[in-house]
């Protein structure tokens, strides 16, 4: 009778959620910047368990990044200002996606750029890989130029999106800036300029001093606050976009657990992605999906899409 | 399928050996036996708001008994917490991590500073050649004496009270050492020194160095240093010091 009960339940569970015509097997998938392009992760957990893996952000050409200390622990969270530091879409589409690809998930590739045309050019060349969709990644508060430049206006972050969508051939999400008066207006200008989906949300702008030295921790100064400490904002932003766009969300900032990833679902979000959790526990992907999974079985919510926001 | 992964360990024994230097044996298992000189542990703290795992270096395998030996200095919060630590006591931990020293080279110079001193008893123990050790402290000694059973054994204090006044270069000088092969730990104006003084007299050197770090294991990019060459993994001008490092050859190194 238990035996009966375990297995159907396995049976039964439906995990799967679609975005932009694509169906993924959970809605589970990491945070871009927190998972390299899965080879340092592929020792702990099975990449072809996860919905999606999310790179780190690719450019056109390699960049360096700031200088160190690039991190800083605060309570309950963390700042980085690693300043997007990659080795260029070349090297990328000659090492890291054969590595990905050889698993069984989806790839989404976060792209970044310091112009509109370098976003561009980054889109075009992968318009012929074999990826499954693009996240354009304009809320990277670590780097002067591109990133957060035209993620923080409305306008801007309409234009980006259209014109990005001319060059791409694969489905594209817009990752959305909480550093933001309404992030609401940002995310409606996204949707305006044709993106297929939103992430949400990029880490917070911060700052942390070490009174002993009297020096600033971050060589940059400042930081992208992520982490548990962040989760709070971040599901109330999930909520709140939710209901002033129709294309679907991909929610983040501080997943630790199954339940931390329900609170996002359960507010809108269509995807989950796992960030600043896979820096304290490499094998935190898996346990989040077997968290989801438990919590269905729990309650016998025999399909994930039920549960996308359902919050009420 | 893995060769590191987060495991909850006993401590076995935590005590001050001087003043905000803590002494820590683990019952590490498997890490005892996969563990090479140089390595370091990632350890986690119980207080949920202190995240991030820290890196602390090897100080002694015991491959036998598979215990691992961790001297730390009380940097913060979390040091701190790792100091009330007592026999039974568990905690999370991961590792083996990073790329430890190679041992080569017949006549070695080891040459620690401060906290950077313990991770090359392991070293000291495992290297085989004739060796003379240099140890450079600020005022109070720790682990000296242990050196010992391993070579003949220098030491500077930049207050004068154990040794001689100054720093570890002066010690080199002052007595002449020299070899083929400098291994090193300690301080980044230290090191500069060391790579200083091995480029003059030609003489290879491997050093540890050490940055902030968040995850350990390559995947964040917070703990990078420059290299002289474009990096194989990172295609630009920086090599991840937990996974490339923490030990590098002198001259691969801008410090």
């Amino acid at each position: 009778m238990e035996n009966k009960i375990s297995k159907n339940n396995k049976i039964d569970l439906n995990t799967e959620v679609s975005i932009a015509g694509l169906t993924f097997k959970n809605p589970v998938t990491t945070a871009s910047g927190t998972f390299g392009s899965g080879m340092e992760y592929g020792d702990y957990v099975d990449l072809s368990r996860l919905g999606a893996v999310t790179t780190k952000g690719v450019s056109l050409l390699p960049w360096p990044g700031n200088p160190t200390p690039r991190i800083a622990e605060t309570y309950g969270g963390m700042l980085n200002a690693i300043g997007l530091q990659n080795p260029g879409i070349d090297v990328f589409i000659d090492r890291d996606l054969p590595y990905l690809r050889s698993h069984d998930t989806k790839i989404i590739v976060n792209v970044v750029g310091k112009t509109a045309e370098e976003y561009c050019q980054v889109v075009e060349r992968l318009s012929d890989c074999d990826v499954d969709m693009l996240e354009i990644n304009i809320s990277c508060p670590n780097v002067k130029e591109g990133g957060i430049a035209f993620g923080q206006d409305a306008t801007r972050v309409e234009a980006i999106t259209s014109q990005v969508k001319k060059y791409a051939k694969k489905p594209i999400i817009i990752k959305l800036s909480p550093n933001v008066t309404d992030i609401s207006e940002t995310a409606r200008a996204a949707e305006a300029g044709g993106a297929d989906a939103l992430s949400l949300i990029n880490t917070l702008t911060g700052m942390k001093i070490d009174i002993d030295r009297r020096k600033f921790l971050l060589a940059n100064k400042t930081g992208g606050l992520s982490g548990p400490a962040i989760k709070p904002i971040a599901v109330r932003m999930v909520y709140q976009v939710a209901n002033a766009v129709k294309i679907p969300i991909i929610g983040m900032g501080g997943i630790m657990t199954g339940e931390d990833a329900l609170e996002f679902i359960m507010a809108g979000a269509t995807m989950v992605s796992v960030g600043t959790a896979n820096f304290i526990n490499p094998m935190a992907t898996e346990e989040v999906i077997d968290g989801i999974e438990a919590y269905m079985s729990r309650n016998q919510i025999y399909d994930i899409n039920k549960l996308i926001g359902c919050v009420e | 399928m893995s060769m590191a992964k987060k495991e909850c360990i006993k401590v076995l024994h935590n005590e001050r050996i001087e003043e905000g230097v803590y002494d820590l044996w683990l019952d590490a298992g498997d890490m005892a036996t996969r563990a090479q000189p140089g390595q370091f542990l990632s350890l986690y703290c119980n207080n949920g708001g202190r995240l991030l795992p820290r890196p602390i270096s090897i100080c002694e395998i015991d491959k036998k008994s598979k215990r691992i030996r961790l001297v730390y200095r009380v940097m913060g919060e979390g040091t701190k917490e790792f100091a009330e630590l007592k026999s039974g006591d568990f905690l999370d931990c991961m590792g083996p991590l990073g790329k430890g020293f190679t041992l080569e080279g017949k006549k070695a110079l080891i040459i620690g500073g401060g906290i950077g001193i313990p991770p090359l008893l392991e070293l000291a123990k495992q290297l085989t050649c004739e060796k003379d050790i240099v140890l450079g402290y600020r005022d109070a000694t720790f682990l000296n004496k242990e050196f010992e059973k391993y070579g003949k054994v220098y030491i500077s204090t930049e207050d004068g009270s154990v040794g001689r006044k100054g720093n570890v270069i002066d010690v080199i000088k002052e007595n002449d050492l020299t070899a083929d092969i400098i291994f090193s730990c300690g301080p980044t104006p230290m090191l500069r020194g060391v790579k200083e003084f091995a480029l003059a007299n030609k003489i290879k050197a491997q050093l540890s160095l050490e940055e902030r770090m968040a995850c350990g294991i390559g995947a964040c990019l917070a703990c990078v240093c420059q290299s002289k060459e474009v990096d194989h993994h990172t295609n630009v001008n920086n090599k991840r010091i937990c996974k490339e490092g923490p030990v590098f050859y002198a001259d691969e190194v801008i410090i």
